[in-house]
């Protein structure tokens, strides 16, 4: 797995490339809280994320708690086949797509 | 029939997953039935790994059995930990908000629903857990 962000301004874009899967979620969950603070725009671009584990919605999860304080949080590009994994869940009541 | 004798730990996962999908390839399983599949799998044996021998660590049998007619795999974890059934796991309740919701049974819930079948017991000593999902 690998993430490029962009910032700008209070707006930051996270694209995640790979596999988000149980040994490459805590870095995700790194990442991300490592880059949040201030942020009210956070953008996840998925359009290259291959596959999502229960590890990777946990962080997701966390994620989108710490932004419904703070501003709001979208998935963008998010496949098909990841889609359901979010529907079976539940997850996708929870999180925001474009 | 196909099987992996392997130290059950979390930095083992990737040679599971490559051994899993080695033997779905060769079967011509579809993409989106694999993910589906390597989830599951990703959810059992991280789960063996982590809880099956406390702080200790122990091995895993991962056994993947591929039938033509009509196409299917059962893919079978056999390790000798603590008894556990992940089945007996309550459902998370996925109507709560993201406030409401913890991140407890989210894996084994996913391996509920994805796969076709899913069976446990405890034989001689083993936990055994198989999976069953169809190829089409």
């Amino acid at each position: 797995m690998t993430i490029n962000k962009e910032s700008k301004g209070s707006k930051l874009t996270m694209a995640i490339q790979g596999r988000v899967d149980t040994t490459t979620a805590p870095e995700l969950d790194k990442q991300l809280r490592e880059s949040i603070d201030g942020v009210t725009d956070l953008i996840l671009d998925f359009t290259k994320v291959e596959y999502v584990s229960s590890a990777g919605l946990r962080v997701l999860l966390s994620a989108q708690k710490i932004m419904n304080k703070q501003g709001q949080m979208k998935l963008i590009g998010v496949s098909d086949d990841i889609k359901e994994i979010f529907d079976i869940t539940g997850f996708s009541e929870i999180l925001t797509f474009e | 029939m196909k099987e992996i004798d392997i130290t059950a730990v979390v930095e083992n996962l990737s040679t599971v997953i490559d051994f899993v999908d080695e033997q779905l390839q060769a079967a011509n399983c579809p993409m989106k039935i694999q993910m589906q599949i390597d989830v599951a799998v990703e959810e059992i044996f991280v789960n063996i790994s982590n809880y099956a021998y406390g702080p200790d660590v122990g091995p895993a049998t991962v056994r993947v059995s591929i039938t033509d007619q009509p196409p299917m795999v059962d893919i079978t974890f056999i390790d000798n930990g603590v008894p556990y059934d992940p089945l007996k796991r309550e459902d998370p309740d996925i109507s709560l908000s993201a406030e409401q919701r913890g991140i407890g049974g989210l894996g084994i819930f996913i391996v509920k629903k994805s796969m076709d079948d899913v069976k446990y017991e405890y034989r001689d000593g083993h936990n055994i857990l198989t999976l069953k999902k169809g190829l089409n």
